[in-house]
């Protein structure tokens, strides 16, 4: 029954544990505060490529379980059409609800109520802080194409929560 | 039984390789190599309908003839008059058995490699000894499957670097049941 909540709960202690040991590990001199911005700013990039590199592990992990039973992909379309359905209920419990594509390597995800900030807020609340939450989930994904053979960049905005767009743009080698 | 099992990643480097010690190892080491050419002819033979390209089991390989050696065979070859065979087989490199006078003759040991491709590219080979026992298509399929879970197993072990050896003693121990008991 509480199975959903599980790991929602542990991807927020997750975050907030990231950044707590980013802040611990800190060291700045108080009274130049241009170089503490500075130094904010580079500590969220950290973070937010620690989580990211997390998601992308869990995400070949996962792929490698998820495809042991399926059929073999035809292409890169089908592959996306199965991380929309099938990776996407198996860990969120839903499908994305809009995919769309230029037909040259990008593709647009789009999650009208993306599970992981739907406790958040509904509106333009808390948004500068969505993308900390929203970095796993770019990673899961780049993982999952990695292992499937893709080489892709991963990034997420979001413009009114818990609404939120992935981008991926395919790399051809 | 397998004689050799291979797991291969989709950069074409050996995760993991494994055959029954025997004297020619490397023998085992060229035929999966060899076999990763057939393999990619399947995969690529798309929409080409011979193949069910939909399934990850590929099937099999290719056959091939090997020259093992049995010294009671002998015998049996001198008296049907199979000089010239026997002689051929001075040459062959025999396994293990040299030194004897009496090892001269000729078995023929068919070697079967068959090949599986996973959905993350990575092809699992292999090879086994088809002159004892007929193994049959389904027991192949079933060696795949397992051989399959538990490298997923590994592939979830937080341990394991994607792209690393295989270094896994549960995996050792999976491939150990399936290879044939060399005592």
């Amino acid at each position: 029954m509480a199975d959903e909540a599980l790991f929602l709960l542990l991807h927020n202690e997750m975050v907030s544990g990231v950044y707590k040991s980013a802040e611990q590990g800190e060291v700045y001199v108080p009274g130049f505060l241009f170089h503490k911005e500075h130094h904010d700013l580079q500590e969220n990039g950290r973070c937010i490529t620690k989580l990211e590199n997390m998601g992308f592990r869990v995400g070949q992990g996962l792929i490698e379980r998820f495809t042991k039973d399926t059929a073999r992909f035809k292409d890169e379309l089908d592959i996306m059409k199965f991380i929309c359905k099938d990776f996407w209920t198996t860990v969120f419990k839903k499908q994305i609800d809009n995919l769309r594509t230029n037909h040259q390597g990008i593709y647009v995800l789009q999650d009208n109520k993306f599970r992981l900030l739907t406790q958040m807020s509904a509106g333009k609340q808390y948004l500068e802080h969505a993308s900390k939450y929203l970095a796993f989930t770019c990673g899961l994904i780049r993982g999952g194409l990695s292992n499937l053979g893709i080489k892709s960049i991963v990034t997420a905005e979001v413009s009114s929560m818990p609404a939120c767009k992935f981008q991926v743009m395919i790399q051809k080698l | 039984m397998a004689v050799c099992v291979a797991v291969i990643a989709k950069e074409n480097y050996p995760l993991y390789i494994r055959s029954v010690p025997t004297e020619n190892e490397l023998k085992f080491h060229y035929m999966v190599h060899t076999s990763l050419d057939v393999v990619d002819e399947k995969i690529s033979a798309m929409g080409k309908a011979l193949v069910d390209q939909r399934e990850l089991y590929l099937g099999l390989l290719y056959p091939t003839e090997d020259y093992k050696v049995y010294p009671h065979t002998w015998q049996w070859l001198r008296v049907w008059g199979f000089p010239a065979v026997a002689g051929l087989c001075t040459v062959m490199p025999c396994l293990g058995l040299s030194q004897s006078p009496r090892i001269k003759s000729v078995f023929p040991n068919q070697l079967c490699s068959y090949g599986y491709v996973t959905n993350s590219k990575v092809k699992f080979v292999m090879v086994v000894d088809s002159s004892n026992t007929a193994l049959r298509d389904n027991e192949i399929r079933s060696m795949f499957r397992k051989l399959h879970n538990s490298y997923t197993d590994v592939m979830c072990n937080p341990f394991y670097n994607p792209g690393d050896r295989i270094q896994s003693r549960a995996f050792d121990g999976m491939v150990t049941s399936m290879m044939i008991q060399v005592c």
